[in-house]
């Protein structure tokens, strides 16, 4: 059992008389990639600024890396790495000076040249922050938030705004942060993204935890099951009704359309090849994250 | 230490980055002094100007006003404008002290200060041939406290103005106020009851008088007290309202 990085328990938070948070509780274990979703506005900042000691905590039971954010914010800080939404640096300063400042906050902090060749900032070591891209400033931002050499990051929405390109290599990103053994925590309210980097995550919707799991495991709660399409001509396929996993199947002229639970393919496969059917355009249609998550979240709205 | 040494030279670096600021700071205080030059002269006029030579009484008024313009204006629109942006957000969560982001803003606003104030007298003993100090210690105390008052009343203001806009509004109109009724403008002598009431409790006319004093020899009065008392009272305000985000 891997050491927990972060526990979270019942968190509350209030601005006025509007409640952020009302009720968010997780644990992030050591070396995953764990997700925090939602759709804007549903809280997922203002939980991980609370973990941060950016945010007054109103109740429940924070941890992070041993420490409680209200006593020990400053602890919490030297120990973990931060892309914030919102931030930015000085546009003359230069990514150089960047790196070289924050690297020194901390003994032991990365040298700054090493991460510029890291991150793939080698030829824009002199440029200053405001002339670069908006990947460019991704990718600083992640360097320097992994300067204190960090054993958490948190990254908040980092590949909003980018085009479909740059987030690919943001995603690499992601990754490579995690096989250098820290611990990820990604706020996005991208589907696709959490699916494909995230080991676990949460769905968070109007301050409160609706999910959570891994992206597979949700995917199988949540999304309706499997569905098998194919297109067949002539002849009644009433049998299919009897095939081990399928629960239900419609027809629309020659298309169909079984529905079933885990292994439906390959059973509908076989009893069609059994009786001479092959179609060319068999497919499996999974449910996405995506799907999961509009689901949940339009519950919560009805 | 070292992280405050290399936090302010970065400051720096950033400030000389900026030609238009660099130009205020540097070229208003001269501007100043070749118009009131011009017009004034240094001809010694009993009734006006504490009985003194117009320049010798107006070039430690600039080194004062050079304080309150840098405290007043350049401070604050650096401080409200980084937390307008996300930088102090930047900042702080990255474990950045509180005392070394205020620190190297106040030491670099000193720093160029002191530039400016150097290259004033420079230019203002070169043409119009003003006295030297009568006390060495007496205008670099004057010059300290003077920095250090109007830097804190700046790091307030910075602190507590929402955006860079509204902190160079507020800042300049500051400013400016003090410049007339401070006695940068026109002498104290000539200045009504309200207007002359009115200056009198702005910091700059104290910071004004603990210069002079200091540079002419006159008598130091209780201007070095309300100038410690303004400084003590915005540090305290300062660290009460600092604000990261």
């Amino acid at each position: 059992m891997p050491a927990p990085v972060v526990t979270v328990a019942n968190l509350q938070k209030r601005y006025g008389s509007f409640t952020a948070v009302s009720d968010v509780s997780f644990r992030v274990d050591e070396g995953e990639i764990f997700g925090i979703l939602g759709p804007n506005g549903a809280g997922k900042t203002t939980t991980v600024e609370s973990l941060q000691g950016l945010r007054s905590i109103e109740g429940g039971e924070v941890s992070v890396l041993g420490f409680d954010p209200r006593t020990h914010a400053a602890e919490i800080r030297r120990r973990i790495g931060s892309q914030l939404q919102e931030s930015a640096l000085p546009d003359r300063m230069k990514v150089w000076e960047a790196l070289d400042l924050f690297g020194s906050l901390r003994a032991g902090g990365r040298e700054w040249r090493e991460l510029l060749g890291d991150w793939g900032l080698g030829q824009k070591s002199d440029a200053r922050f405001g002339s670069l891209s908006g990947g460019q400033q991704q990718r600083l931002f992640v360097a320097l938030a992994l300067a204190n050499d960090p054993q958490l990051v948190f990254l908040d929405e980092m590949t909003t705004g980018l085009d479909p390109a740059s987030r690919r290599v943001a995603w690499e990103l992601i990754r490579r942060i995690r096989e250098q053994g820290t611990t990820v925590v990604l706020v996005t309210h991208f589907m696709d993204e959490a699916e494909t980097l995230c080991d676990r995550l949460v769905v968070i919707d109007a301050g409160t935890v609706v999910a959570h799991g891994s992206p597979q495991g949700l995917i199988e709660r949540y999304g309706g099951g499997v569905r098998v399409r194919f297109s067949h001509r002539d002849g009644d396929l009433a049998w299919l009704w009897d095939v081990p996993h399928v629960t239900e199947v419609q027809r629309n002229r020659d298309r169909f359309e079984v529905r079933g639970d885990g292994p439906v393919l390959a059973y509908v496969a076989a009893a069609l090849v059994e009786r001479g059917i092959a179609p060319v355009d068999l497919r499996q249609e999974r449910a996405t994250l995506e799907d999961v998550f509009l689901s949940l979240t339009e519950e919560e709205s009805e | 230490m070292r992280l405050l040494g290399k936090t302010s030279w970065l400051e720096l670096k950033l400030f000389l980055r900026e030609p238009l600021t660099v130009l205020f700071a540097l070229a208003l205080p001269l501007l100043v002094l070749f118009v009131m030059g011009g017009v004034f002269g240094n001809e010694v006029d009993a009734d006006y100007y504490r009985g003194i030579g117009a320049m010798d009484y107006y070039v430690p008024a600039y080194v004062a006003l050079v304080t309150a313009s840098v405290g007043l204006i350049s401070l604050p629109v650096h401080i409200a404008g980084n937390r307008e942006l996300g930088v102090l957000k930047r900042y702080h969560a990255s474990g950045m002290p509180t005392w070394i982001v205020v620190g190297s803003s106040v030491i670099t606003m000193f720093v160029i200060a002191l530039f400016s104030a150097t290259l004033l007298v420079v230019v203002a003993k070169l043409v119009h041939n003003i006295v030297w100090p009568a006390s060495s210690i007496g205008v670099a105390g004057a010059f300290v406290i003077s920095g250090l008052a109007f830097a804190a009343l700046g790091v307030l203001l910075g602190a507590v103005l929402p955006n860079a806009r509204a902190a160079q509004a507020l800042g300049v109109l500051l400013w400016f106020v003090m410049l007339i009724l401070g006695g940068a403008g026109p002498p104290p002598e000539v200045l009504t009851g309200v207007m002359d009431a009115i200056g009198a409790i702005t910091p700059l006319r104290h910071a004004i008088r603990a210069l002079q004093d200091g540079w002419l020899g006159l008598d130091a009065g209780l201007s070095w007290l309300v100038i410690a008392l303004v400084f003590t009272a915005a540090t305290a305000a300062a660290i009460r309202f600092f604000r990261w985000e």
